[in-house]
């Protein structure tokens, strides 16, 4: 926590994500081409799907993200909220683009496994739509925090947005157990261990690790793009005045 | 209190008066969350002839019948303890199979489901040809379905 503490200070943030930064891309790149090239040649055919499950080694991994960053975010908002951490807010608003991209990613990606192996490109089964309203919610987001001409109430909207919002989650994660839905349950994340074979689950996780990896790198991009941005608009404002 | 702890306890108290919400919304309108009924829901509730509803269910092994070159097609939906005839008239998915899931649209008059819509539902289930082989010839094929 005190270590949690001592990174807060953006400027000290800055420096440490600086020499952060090319170490992430490497590793990133790294896993990023074990995936693909075990994802896409090194890997077998589905028993069933055939080589369409190839499409799972993007949509899953891109599903995870958007889930994982909408839980970040809201952590992020919960401690800007009650502590006040700008940072938070900072690492909030830079992480909302991405997570919507990865929403997006992940329902385009469905649809297209989903026109083959079910027959319908889209249905309104519990997972399908929660995930659709974890999209709006990333828009609704970023619209509301540039909604206000002080950014200081921009953002304290959009952190209750994203506190609201984080009900949203346990019920896309549990919405194939719940209900009756056209979309499988889970075959990584089960209780009696996946029911993925080992040739295929390798893949899968060096994709969501490399999709990790490519969050965290753009991130810190974007935070220190964020933080920049900041302090020209306060230079601005000192000249001003 | 300092102002800190404050805030804490709103936003915790905030989060678990909306997930009670939530949760309490959900299960009145558990019902038309349902993507599909089973065939047990089917025997067991009044649904209606000129409803459109969906039923969900496992194709009933060798009771897949085609007719007029696979233009019309009739199989038995089951739960493993009720079944539903459907007749179906239109082109099935590729992942349509016997011994695996199916959800299938349309209306259901007492007896026989008239489709208008099947799509193939698939099971979390992801393994080459050569296991799935292997584990048939074995013996051990699908051996967790049957404890349900």
């Amino acid at each position: 926590m005190n270590w949690f503490h001592w990174l807060a200070n953006p400027a000290r943030f800055m420096r440490f994500a600086a020499r952060l930064q090319p170490w992430i891309m490497a590793l990133g790149l790294l896993t990023g081409a074990a995936g693909f090239y075990f994802a896409l040649f090194a890997s077998p055919a589905d028993y069933q799907q055939g080589e369409t499950v190839r499409i799972m080694y993007v949509h899953v991994p891109s599903a995870w993200m958007a889930m994982f960053i909408y839980v970040v975010m809201a952590a992020a908002a919960g401690s800007f909220l009650i502590w006040k951490h700008p940072l938070a807010d900072v690492a909030a608003q830079a992480a909302a683009p991405v997570g919507a991209g990865f929403t997006l990613m992940a329902l385009i990606t469905g649809s297209l496994w989903g026109q083959p192996m079910w027959g319908t490109w889209w249905v309104w089964d519990a997972r399908l739509t929660s995930v659709l309203i974890l999209f709006f919610l990333y828009l609704g987001y970023i619209a509301l925090v540039n909604a206000f001409d002080d950014p200081e109430r921009g953002s304290k909207a959009g952190a209750i947005l994203l506190l609201v919002g984080v009900v949203n989650i346990p019920i896309i994660k549990f919405s194939v157990d719940w209900w009756n839905t056209l979309h499988q349950p889970a075959s990584v994340a089960r209780m009696d261990g996946p029911s993925i074979d080992p040739s295929m689950l390798l893949p899968l996780l060096l994709m969501a690790a490399a999709f990790k990896l490519y969050f965290l790198y753009l991130l810190i991009v974007r935070m220190r793009g964020e933080l920049m941005a900041r302090r020209i608009r306060l230079l601005h404002l000192s000249d001003v005045s | 209190m300092t102002p800190k702890r404050r805030r804490l306890s709103i936003v915790l108290i905030g989060l678990a008066m909306l997930g009670t919400a939530a949760a309490l919304v959900l299960t009145a309108f558990e019902d038309n969350l349902v993507f599909f009924f089973s065939p047990t829901d089917l025997a067991e509730k009044d649904v209606g002839a000129d409803r459109r509803i969906r039923i969900g269910g496992m194709v009933e092994d060798g009771s897949w019948k085609k007719y007029e070159e696979g233009l019309r097609s009739e199989f038995v939906v089951t739960d493993f303890q009720n079944a539903v005839k459907v007749v179906y008239r239109g082109s099935l998915p590729d992942l349509f199979r016997e011994g695996q899931g199916v959800v299938a649209e349309g209306k259901f008059n007492g007896t026989v489901f008239t489709a208008s819509e099947v799509l193939a539902k698939h099971d979390e289930n992801y393994m080459p040809r050569e296991v799935a082989d292997a584990l048939k010839k074995s013996g051990r094929w699908k051996e967790g379905e049957e404890a349900k």
